[in-house]
């Protein structure tokens, strides 16, 4: 009998498990969801008003369901969000991993991986109070709560993510990199922009997009800070895009409703249809990044 | 015959934090001359360089006493970026910065502002023709630099420090990491660009300095044990005992 080779195999069949069940658990999960909504999803919902209609109105005589004001809510509030946490992000992990004093850094990183760590719940509370005071103070709008202030708040939660993820990628890049260039007469912003940034392009695009991801997937903060109305964010109207409008999106609409739905209700279904439009958003962007990624490795 | 003196460096002490790696050196490179460095390794020759292209100063706790003097003019009254940009440098190790071919050589001209395409088609070109790689990358320009082999990248390499058309050339082991044949090559290039300009030679290989360089600086354990001509350092009489002995292979 040989222990050694037996405990190696054992091990072996141990890991691969470990790396299956990832698969098998987004599987899982893609066909629960599926399961739950699917009736309702094929036989009575009705895709051309799911897609272009803004009544959603699931509990009225007859009920209806226009999910474009919750994906434009979606959608504009993950612009806003991005829109800060990209630039502040990305600006902040080349400042901690080029320009920083190694004390500077150690205090900034643990700071920053604080803000990482308050729940969202406190985030949504801060949308709610602090937040909202300072947009109508800024805005000179009636209410705060709107998918501004959403924006911000989800940038804040965002940014720990492009930090870290960020940061590593730079710090990935050899300091041969560095001090080529630098021998080569570069400044050290030339460095970054010129060097670094094309040598740790699929570091920094992973570490934007899952704060995208983030954004997208986040309800809590969002459901408090939006003002959960329904109302489209980009109309006709210039400037087509109203970020002082208070909004709705697909992720808090599935977490305020479902408690109140019963099981198996059209109501219950159509929020598994959501779920599932969720699904297939956060599968396209991780996909086309996939895609970009090798795009950038190949050539 | 007045030689133009290309770098010249007196009384040169560096210290990292407390510790002195380099005491009062004082030596000179001639424009038309290859100044071959040579030494133990740790004995300072790397960090000498670094003084004269100031990069020294990207390393904390650095200090440096003394004056290098580049082309008549002490290094400290260039700005940090037109001085790199006199003074080409090559590492031990070839670093193929992540742009293509083409890109890494047009880089540091870019940066000094030449944008118009046949200006730099031309340049790469040359600079890959004088560092001799250009008959084995000209069709694939394109290519990712960092994806050619260890002595084609040392070539790169080469033809990037001359891209900025520099006065001076500093080589650092230039033949670490590459193959005897291209050894070879690069040391043929070098006897070539001397002509217009001033090189040093920083190398362990004891040979490659007497065959390349006009003249010798030994530098052992961080003070400079004799800066001579070629003939004298590896002939029968250097004035020191350690010189004969180290060009001999006796130590080091």
């Amino acid at each position: 009998m040989n222990w050694r080779r037996i405990g190696e195999s054992a091990m072996e069949s141990l890991i691969r498990l470990c790396g299956v069940s990832a698969v098998l658990f987004v599987f899982g999960i893609l066909i629960f969801v599926f399961r739950e909504g699917q009736d309702f999803m094929f036989n009575r919902l009705d895709f051309g008003e799911f897609f272009t209609q803004i009544a959603w109105r699931p509990t009225a005589e007859p009920p209806t369901y226009g999910a474009l004001a919750l994906i434009s809510g979606t959608v504009g509030v993950t612009l806003v969000a991005m829109a800060l946490a990209i630039p502040f992000g990305l600006g902040t992990a080349v400042f901690l991993s080029e320009f920083c004093s190694w004390r500077w850094k150690e205090a900034l990183k643990i700071t920053i991986e604080l803000l990482a760590a308050i729940p969202s719940v406190v985030w949504g509370f801060i949308g709610i109070t602090l937040m909202n005071e300072l947009v109508i103070y800024i805005t000179h709008v009636p209410v705060g709560v709107n998918v501004l202030n959403a924006g911000i708040i989800l940038a804040l939660m965002s940014v720990p993510i492009i930090v870290s993820i960020g940061e590593d990628a730079l710090k990935a890049v050899p300091d041969g990199y560095r001090e080529a260039a630098e021998a080569l007469g570069a400044t050290r912003w030339e460095v970054v922009y010129k060097v670094l940034f094309p040598a740790a392009k699929n570091g920094l695009l992973a570490a934007v997009l899952l704060g995208v991801g983030r954004a997208v997937g986040e309800t809590m903060a969002v459901l408090m800070a939006t003002g959960h109305s329904i109302r489209l964010i980009f109309d006709g109207q210039a400037p087509f895009f109203h970020p002082l409008y208070p909004g709705r999106t697909l992720t808090a609409t599935i977490a305020a409703e479902l408690g109140e739905t019963s099981k198996g209700s059209d109501h219950y279904q159509v929020l598994f249809v959501i779920g599932l439009l969720l699904f297939v958003i956060t599968f396209v962007i991780n996909f086309s990044a996939d895609l970009i990624v090798r795009g950038i490795r190949k050539e | 015959m007045h030689m133009e003196r290309g770098v010249e460096v007196t009384d040169l002490s560096i210290w990292y934090g407390q510790k002195l790696v380099l005491k009062n050196v004082s030596l000179f490179a001639n424009r038309g001359e290859i100044l071959g460095v040579i030494g133990p390794s740790n004995s300072g020759k790397s960090s000498l360089l670094k003084c004269i292209n100031r990069t020294l100063e990207f390393i904390p706790r650095a200090r440096v006493e003394g004056s290098v003097r580049v082309e008549g003019l002490d290094v400290s009254a260039y700005s940090a970026h037109s001085l790199r940009r006199k003074v080409g440098m090559v590492f031990p190790l070839p670093v193929g910065l992540p742009l293509s071919i083409y890109e890494n050589v047009a880089f540091a001209p870019r940066m000094a502002g030449i944008h118009r395409k046949v200006v730099l088609d031309e340049l790469v070109e040359r600079c890959l023709r004088q560092s001799a790689l250009w008959d084995e990358v000209k069709d694939r320009l394109g290519m990712l630099g960092s994806k050619l082999s260890g002595g084609q990248q040392q070539r790169l390499t080469i033809a990037r420090a001359l891209s900025h058309e520099p006065e001076v050339l500093c080589l650092d082991e230039f033949s670490i990491a590459v193959d005897p044949v291209t050894t070879m090559r690069i040391e043929d290039v070098l006897t070539d660009l001397k002509k217009s300009i001033t090189i040093i030679l920083v190398t362990n290989l004891v040979q490659q300095a007497r065959r390349l360089a006009d003249r010798v600086a030994f530098i052992n354990d961080g003070k400079l044990v004799e800066f001579d001509l070629t003939d004298t350092i590896y002939g029968e009489h250097p004035r020191e005992k350690l010189t004969f002995d180290y060009v001999r292979g006796h130590f080091g």
